[in-house]
């Protein structure tokens, strides 16, 4: 066995190099729109690829990123909203939160860290049970937590959505959370630890022979995936400077979904690939809908992708595995 | 090394195991045999901790006076005290591969050293493995798997293997084979409870044997003893008194 990875190898880094010229030469030369797209577009495959840990690599259905973007995002919000403004927008809070005016990073921890211990409440009510339980728990808690913020509005300005929220984040920032998504995803997978995760995905029953601590296991993935989530709603708040409580709902679920799925389960390149693909897919297929007047016309061709793919390569594109040569050469310690 | 002593197991609502009382000694096969449904797989599970004890004991003897009780224990628990199973229907990771597989059975140890000279040994011997490690596990053969099952297990550096229908869906040829790799195994100082339907192999290389019915121990003795009991003979072994 090999140690895992510190760092990158060869082709990993000139991907990252890659991400951070593209970042650059938009950051100098492209128009704000398009800044603000590559940086959708990157949190969208942070988001997707966080979303492997749990339904890609430990096999679980989770549907709940959407809740803990708006969980995280919201909690970020309101910590570094201008003070000047808090009282008139959220008359509500108590005072050490009306005076307080945070910086992005501590925002967006404490957001991602809310986030996941949200993850930890419902993960230990439901991940005990076999079964879907965790869809139908994670897809009830995108309507609970988007109807306790509209009934929040002392602190939330309920239905009207917060407004205002300080740009904090450019492209830099959401380039470096994302290689952080990726690089930790990345790392898990191909330690000890993400192989028990497919260990369990494979076959819970043996991988409990194994010594493999089912439950906790399941926990951690789906905390983790939340935190992660719970940051980059964070980071998107304070890009687009406004959040509503339906801002992220079911169709950001399926697209997430979707994203993993046609990547390929627990492929992480392949989540990458997807989530560009799908995120431009459906900024491009905006005008349009604007001009034929077909709404929603991205997501159906979202979804028609998706059956194409689930008839023609039902694995997705990459199925579990990452392209040969990426990062490392795969397990050289060991048989011979 | 291990006793089971007025053992309840249930699943769901049915009583499966009525009190049953069994021993592994250090060193020795202990082979359980009896027909589809008599609780064979449950007594298994019951010792891994992957089903809850309803009544009685399961004591592992870890030898200068300690015991534990493994009732009491999560099946992590159980595997870091040695008693490690290869389950039934071989239950491999299809999709990883075969190395990942192997390591999977050294998830609990963290002596990186000693578990890559375990895997050079599982090389040596099953060389099938060696030559196929980056192979996905689904991809072998239904002996190639079995075998990969055990050397999973073995990859645990257990204290007691337990071994749940090893000739389970195997070609004769292959039934031989892998019972031959058990007995070397045993040879070498692994000590097995195992559990079979194929009764005649089990009890030709077992030191001794227990027959359960319907969640009862109804005969026990040494394997040759078994061998030539005339009721044993006529239910399991198809060979009339």
């Amino acid at each position: 066995m090999t140690a895992p990875p510190f760092l990158p190898g060869p082709k990993a880094a000139l991907a990252m190099l890659g991400a951070a010229a593209v970042v650059a030469f938009a950051d100098l030369y492209l128009s704000t729109y398009a800044v603000t797209l590559l940086s959708l577009v990157m949190l969208n495959v942070a988001l997707a690829v966080s979303l492997q840990l749990t339904n890609g690599l430990t096999g679980l259905f989770s549907l709940g990123h959407p809740a803990f973007m708006t969980v995280g995002g919201y909690v970020a919000a309101i910590l570094t909203y201008p003070v000047r403004r808090k009282g008139f927008m959220m008359p509500d809070l108590p005072d050490w939160l009306a005076t307080a005016q945070w910086d992005l990073l501590p925002a967006t921890l404490v957001g991602a860290a809310v986030a996941a211990l949200l993850a930890l409440v419902v993960g230990i009510a439901v991940l005990r049970l076999k079964g879907h339980y965790l869809a139908v728990a994670t897809l009830g808690l995108i309507v609970i937590v988007r109807v306790v913020i509209n009934n929040l509005d002392g602190y939330t300005r309920g239905g009207l959505g917060l407004s205002g929220v300080p740009r904090l984040t450019g492209p830099w920032e959401v380039l470096v959370f994302t290689l952080l998504t990726v690089g930790l995803v990345w790392r898990i997978k191909h330690a000890s630890l993400g192989r028990a995760m497919m260990a369990m995905r494979e076959n819970e029953l043996a991988a409990r022979c194994m010594g493999i601590d089912a439950f906790a296991l399941k926990l951690l993935a789906f905390v983790l995936g939340a935190f992660l989530a719970g940051a980059a709603g964070a980071l998107t708040v304070h890009l687009v400077s406004v959040i509503t409580p339906g801002a992220y709902g079911i169709p950001l679920a399926f697209s997430l979904v979707v994203m993993v799925v046609v990547g390929g389960s627990g492929s992480i390149t392949g989540a990458v690939l997807a989530a560009i693909a799908i995120s431009l897919l459906s900024e491009f297929a905006r005008p349009l809908e604007e001009g034929l007047e077909l709404y929603g016309l991205s997501q159906v061709l979202v979804a028609l992708g998706l059956i194409l793919v689930l008839r023609l390569r039902p694995t997705g594109l990459f199925g579990s595995r990452e392209p040969a040569g990426l990062g490392r050469p795969r397990f050289s310690g060991g048989t011979s | 090394m291990l006793t089971l002593a007025e053992l309840v197991v249930e699943r769901g609502a049915t009583r499966v195991l009525h009190g049953i009382d069994l021993e592994v000694r250090s060193g020795e096969i202990v082979a359980l045999i009896g027909a589809n449904g008599a609780g064979k797989t449950t007594t298994l599970h019951a010792i891994s901790a992957l089903l809850p004890v309803r009544g009685g004991r399961i004591t592992l003897d870890l030898g200068e006076g300690t015991a534990k009780r493994l009732d009491r224990m999560s099946p992590a628990e159980v595997v870091a005290c040695g008693v490690v199973q290869c389950p039934e229907g071989r239950q491999l990771f299809a999709s990883l591969t075969v190395l990942e597989n192997l390591l999977l059975g050294a998830y609990r140890r963290d002596d990186r050293e000693a578990v890559k000279r375990d895997l050079a040994r599982m090389s040596e011997l099953f060389p099938v493995l060696g030559e196929r490690r980056n192979q996905s596990a689904g991809s072998l053969s239904g002996g190639e798997q079995m075998m990969l099952a055990i050397a999973r297990a073995l990859m645990a550096r257990p204290r007691l293997l337990l071994l749940d229908e090893p000739s389970l869906g195997l070609a004769p040829q292959m039934v031989d084979r892998i019972f031959e790799t058990i007995l070397a195994l045993n040879r070498e100082g692994v000590t097995m409870l195992l559990v079979e339907q194929n009764a005649l192999a089990a009890l030709e290389i077992a030191d001794r044997a227990y027959v359960l019915e319907t969640g009862r121990i109804v005969q026990s003795g040494t394997g040759a003893a078994l061998l030539d009991d005339p009721a044993v003979r006529a239910a399991y072994l198809g060979l009339g008194a």
